[in-house]
Parts: C-alpha cells; structure tokens; sequence
C-alpha cells in the first residue's frame, strides 16, 4: 500500500495513539512503563479528594487557612501535595457569603490537576471557554448555581502558568464536624467554582 | 495568533453540558495520549508553550471536530514530527492510517522593550499586538483597561517560549476587568480576571 492510499483511510485515535507508542518504544527509552506508570498516577492520585483535604484543613485551622491564602503552593505541600515545575503560584480564591469565584481556561484547559484534579469533560468543551467570561451568571445557573442578584461574580481566566482553586464558603450545618467527614463533602465542582457547597 | 482557540467572549454556543458526575477520561487511548504529553516533556522534547501552540496551530475546522484529547495528541504528533523524533511516514505505516497534522508555524517574538512594572492598585492598558506566532493574551482583553491585583512569579514568556526565541522570564500580573468594560451592555456583570504578562501591559 502506498503513503497516498494510507492517507485515504480514516484513523481511529485509538489505533493513532498507539502508533506513536510503539514507535517511541521502540527506541527503547521507556515509553510504555512510563505511560503506564503516568496513567496510574493521573487516574488515580490527580483526584479532588487532594484538594478536599486542603479545603477542610482550611475550614478548621484559621492559621493554615491565612497559610493557604498567602501561599498556596507553600501550604498544600504541608499536606504532601505538589504542583508540576511549570506551575509556579497556586491561588486559592476564597468564597464569601458576598464574592463567588469561578475558574476556567478559555484558550486550552489548565487547571492545577494535582490538587482540585484532571479537568471534567464539560471545563474543556467549548461551550464553556466562550461563555463563562461573557455570560458568567447565566452559565452558572444553567449548571444549576442561581447566585443571588448582590453576590459579585469573580471568573478567573488561567491565561499564564499560575494556577488557581476555589476555596468554597463551609456550610453552616457543619459545626464540629472532623476534617475528614469536611473533606466528604467537597467536591470537584466546588472547588472550580460552578457550585456551592 | 488569532485562532480557532481563542473562545473568551465567542458567541453563538449553547448550553454547557455539565454533569455532576462528568469524566476525565472516556477511553484508554485518552490517558495513553495524556501520558505521552508528559514523556515527551520529560524527554526534554517540547515545553508547554511549543505544546499549547502546536494545538493552536491545528486547522480549524479540525480544531472544532476533534475532541479534547484528539486536540492534545495532534499537537504533541505534530512536534515530534517537527523536531524530528519520529517521521509522519513511520507512523503512518505502523498505524495503516494517516495521521492528520497541524499547520505550521510562524516566528515568535522576544519580550517588549522597555516593559513597566506595575503594584497593586495601577490602572493598564493592555497592548493592541497582533502577532502570527503563539500568544497567551485572549483576544477579549486586547486594548482594553483593567487593575492589577496581584503579580505572579516570573515565567518564561510564551511568545519566545514556543518558538525557541531566547527572551527572560517575566512577571505575570493578576489583571482585573470589568465585564461591561469588555463586551459594553452585551455581558453578564462580573469581574473577570486574567493572568497577563508584562510584554502585553502597558500603563493606563
């Protein structure tokens, strides 16, 4: 078969995907023990549960919540928690009962995935990107957030290397609770800031 | 560039379509591909801006049909290719299929002469540049005035970064604009706030 009539015959990204694989196996660097090694990471401790901890650590330690305000790199790292090289400053953007926050990525899909985790299908759709920083009221009641008319809507647009999470307002049914029955409750939604808790 | 990418502000989409149980990942290919993004930087074979360029740079009418993951494989293809860690015609051997590519590229650009440090509080302008190679300034703040609220860290500036200009790191600052100030009587009221790097402010 010839280059030409390979171009006729449409990929699968599947079939793409693995393409790359084995070729870059075969050079013998460790491609596949890597990816394998990356996809267990990726799926299994990129998760929000990471940044659950850090929000309920928030809610019940003021001084590590001040902590986590001034410098959020320095303060997940006291949880045991990183962000890549490239990912220099984390900002940890705190709910009031009078300030919503709300993050998105309108160019590609950056997010700071070791803490809050990998971005959900819906933060990298297009429908997102466009219309968070136009229509930001609108689109968070469509996803079921209706803000009160005097709550004043910060959107975060993760344009540099600087990486940003919502800390969300502790409900107030929550007194006494532990750090970890908190943590239960945070969700990756919360933290992206298209809920409340 | 001015492309297919920038969606800020874009108009004419629909719903956003948001489960509260949404994926990250919707078949094994996707994380295989997401991990290969990471060897390849790990190889020392691109670096992020390269990398969000090369997607960019995807034809747009591809840009809009590929899914996310499809997206990031296309770009991470297109610079081995380039950089000549593997050939198109290896691959497309090894698949049986052709491997669409993105378009190339154009030249980058060093920092701005001259660039102004801003603190807290300062009024800019962001700079009305036009460029054919990577940007990471969204069309929608393009001429328009905000306040600085915070500076990040100094980062490699991404329209060198992506094309192996040599220019220095630089600050980002946290900038603060209006939504009626970006789309007058055609937005929601918000403060919408972007990351922008020195090279593009100016002061107000």
């Amino acid at each position: 078969m010839s280059a030409n009539d390979q171009r006729n015959i449409p990929a699968t990204p599947d079939r793409l995907v693995a393409a790359l694989e084995g070729a870059l196996e075969s050079r013998g660097l460790g491609a596949k023990s890597f990816v394998d090694a990356h996809v267990r990471t990726a799926t299994e401790d990129w998760v929000p549960q990471n940044g659950a901890r850090v929000v309920a650590k928030a809610w019940s330690d003021p001084a590590f919540r001040a902590r986590l305000l001034k410098n959020g790199k320095d303060a997940v790292a006291e949880l045991g928690l990183s962000l890549p090289a490239h990912h220099r400053h984390l900002v940890v953007l705190e709910n009031t009962p009078k300030v919503h926050n709300v993050i998105c990525c309108t160019q590609c899909s950056c997010t700071a995935y070791t803490v809050i985790g990998l971005p959900p299908d819906w933060y990298k759709d297009f429908e997102y990107r466009a219309r968070v920083v136009r229509e930001s009221r609108s689109v968070l009641r469509e996803m079921g957030l209706d803000l009160a008319p005097d709550i004043e809507i910060k959107v975060w647009d993760t344009s540099a290397d600087t990486r940003y999470m919502v800390l969300p307002a502790r409900p107030a049914n929550t007194a006494g609770w532990s750090e970890e029955k908190l943590a239960s409750i945070v969700t990756k939604d919360a933290m992206i800031g298209v809920a409340r808790l | 560039m001015d492309g297919m990418h920038d969606l800020g502000g874009k108009q004419g989409f629909g719903r956003v379509r948001h489960s509260p149980k949404a994926q990250v990942f919707h078949a094994d290919w996707e994380k295989r591909s997401n991990a290969l993004v990471a060897f390849a930087v790990k190889q020392g074979w691109l670096n992020m801006d390269e990398y969000r360029h090369a997607i960019e740079r995807m034809e747009p009418r591809h840009y809009l049909a590929a899914g996310y993951y499809e997206r990031q494989f296309t770009g991470l293809v297109t610079l081995l290719v380039e950089k000549g860690v593997v050939s198109r015609e290896e691959l497309e051997r090894i698949a049986g299929a052709a491997i669409p590519l993105s378009l190339p590229g154009a030249p980058g650009r060093p920092n701005a002469p001259g660039r102004a440090r801003f603190k807290a509080g300062d009024r800019v302008r962001v700079r009305e540049d036009f460029v054919p190679g990577h940007i990471r300034m969204p069309a929608y703040i393009r001429g328009k005035t905000g306040t600085v609220v915070a500076e990040s860290p100094a980062y490699p500036f991404p329209d060198a970064h992506a094309h192996g200009v040599q220019a220095e790191d630089e600050p980002t600052y946290d900038v603060a604009f209006r939504s009626e100030d970006l789309w007058p009587q055609g937005a929601d009221a918000a403060l919408v706030h972007v990351g922008v790097f020195q090279s593009y402010l100016l002061p107000a």
